[in-house]
């Protein structure tokens, strides 16, 4: 934070605090969704993003903008707003992922088409309403959406805070459940869990993590699965109490340091989640591989 | 006891399980017989509720497993299915560990660690404690996975064709042990098995199903006669008496 400062302290601080809270904030939120999804749907290579759901994130924020308008929403209280469309995602999101892995059992696979083909439908239903958009309401629109690490939405800050800190209390109370979960549906019903109610309950503090990652930096597909693995080969042991706080120092280590270097070695000339998703991508693709030669 | 009430499962229109009241002991071993798709398992999974019926309902020690609060149940009712995969890296003491979430709540007490222990040996693992699971072979696996289930300790045991991939010598051994545990630990234990003559020589009492009803419920002798097998899996079985024991011969 204090790498090469110059000038008013005044400006520095704020301005720099900021931009460290909200990386410290997506990275818990990527890195506790896709490791929570992960055990929930007891697959590595899920994650949150590459089943849609950031997808379904955008496209909420155009319809909104599509339907309402910038004007009125710049009538909205920023806050109010991200409160009410977090509401909004966590609604649509709960009745997807009980559709797609409570309601029956469903094959892997299909679940994983069925999710690539929510991505590509939300984001195709989006594209379409930009282009129909009023060019003015568009630009208004990209501003929202535009991924960034550099600018880091400062209001949101402190509602996003307050969110993560209520769900990291929660998932704290839920650790040494999750570890059962891991055991499959039928190992943790007999073990007594209460299946329905706990996975019901991690969808949705997932949905809420999805959507403060989201809002403050855009979608990025690849970081999480990226930094979850990392994690799992790391502390050498499954259990939540070690892989979920793993994950989260990954993902700091990794946003931050990138953020460092991006600042300092090139000069702003690219951007972070460039370099994070291209690792990220070719993490996936090594994962995948290793996954087939078994 | 478990008391079973007209239970039935559908699945389009199709009966698995149709109208079966039953009523399993409160100790010894019972066995459910039949041939393949008679609903035995769905119903093994029905009593355990990890299936919800379409009507009807199941009565551990008087609780109704579908209103009953899971964790209260899994002190009293453990199931082990086939085919279990788990879907992390776990050695073997770290699995029997879990089966004692139900009392620990993850935090194991000296008390938990005894039961770990108790049921390790049990089942002959010490030397096999700190393997992962997937360095194991079918049959070893098998009996950690029996050792998790008797390490949650619960009076009521339900498992599903425990004798899956284990050779004719681990076969015997494990329903000895079964019998053992029956007897020592004063537990009721339901299995779902496929080899009649397991059945014949270590159940104390018998469960015949075919498509999906309860076609005969008592001793093994009531089972073991060459009319009643013929008429159960609809195949020819000569039934001969061997050192007291009545085995059926349906490889001829």
């Amino acid at each position: 934070m204090t790498v090469g400062a110059k000038g008013n302290w005044d400006f520095v601080l704020p301005f720099r605090g900021g931009k460290l809270l909200g990386l410290l904030l997506v990275a818990y939120a990527v890195a506790t969704a896709t490791v929570l999804f992960q055990t929930i749907t007891r697959n590595r290579i899920l994650t949150p993003a590459v089943m849609g759901f950031d997808s379904l994130y955008v496209a909420l924020q155009t319809a909104l903008v599509f339907f309402l308008g910038t004007r009125d929403l710049a009538n909205v209280d920023m806050r109010l707003r991200f409160v009410l469309e977090t509401l909004l995602m966590v609604t649509m999101s709960m009745a997807l992922f009980y559709w797609l892995f409570l309601s029956r059992q469903r094959s892997l696979h299909l679940v994983v088409l069925a999710g690539v083909v929510f991505g590509v439908f939300f984001r195709s239903l989006s594209h379409m309403m930009q282009r129909i958009l009023d060019p003015n309401e568009f630009i208004a629109l990209q501003d929202m959406l535009f991924a960034s690490f550099n600018t880091v939405d400062q209001q949101l800050l402190a509602v996003s805070s307050a969110i993560v800190l209520v769900t990291a209390y929660a998932s704290r109370r839920l650790l040494a459940k999750l570890d059962v979960l891991a055991l499959g549906r039928d190992v943790a019903i007999n073990l007594g869990i209460d299946y329905q109610r706990v996975v019901m309950l991690l969808f949705a503090m997932i949905a809420i993590l999805v959507s403060v990652s989201t809002a403050l930096v855009g979608p990025v597909t690849f970081f999480g699965l990226l930094v979850a693995n990392l994690a799992y080969q790391a502390v050498g042991t499954d259990r939540h109490k070690y892989t979920l706080p793993a994950a989260t120092l990954f993902a700091i280590v990794a946003l931050v340091g990138g953020q460092t270097v991006l600042e300092r070695v090139f000069g702003f000339d690219t951007a972070l989640s460039i370099i994070i998703e291209f690792t990220g991508g070719i993490a996936f693709m090594l994962l995948l591989y290793r996954n087939l030669k078994r | 006891m478990i008391e079973i009430r007209n239970l039935t499962k559908t699945y389009d229109d199709a009966a698995v399980v149709n109208d079966v009241s039953l009523s399993l002991a409160e100790s010894g071993i019972t066995a459910i017989v039949g041939p393949n798709g008679a609903g035995k398992s769905t119903l093994l999974s029905m009593i355990a509720r990890l299936i919800a019926p379409t009507s009807g309902q199941v009565l551990v020690d008087g609780l109704d497993v579908q209103q009953t609060q899971g964790a209260v149940l899994a002190k009293r009712l453990a199931i082990l299915k086939q085919n279990n995969q788990v879907g992390m890296r776990l050695t073997v003491s770290e699995l029997v560990a879990f089966g004692r979430f139900p009392h620990s709540g993850g935090r194991p007490t000296v008390e938990d660690e005894r039961h770990i222990d108790e049921a390790i040996s049990y089942l002959g693992l010490d030397d096999l404690r700190t393997r992962f699971l997937d360095e194991l072979s079918g049959g070893q696996r098998q009996r950690a996975f029996v050792a998790m289930v008797l390490a949650q300790d619960t009076k009521y045991v339900l498992l599903d064709e425990p004798l899956n991939s284990l050779d004719m010598k681990h076969a015997a051994a494990m329903m000895k042990l079964l019998r053992r545990t029956a007897d020592d630990l004063k537990k009721s234990i339901t299995v779902v098995i496929h080899d009649i003559n397991f059945a014949s020589i270590y159940a104390d009492q018998v469960v015949a199903m075919r498509d999906g009803r309860v076609v005969l419920q008592g001793e093994s002798a009531e089972l073991m006669q060459e009319a009643v097998l013929q008429d159960i899996y609809d195949t020819v079985v000569q039934v001969r008496e061997v050192e007291g024991h009545r085995l059926g011969l349906h490889y001829l």
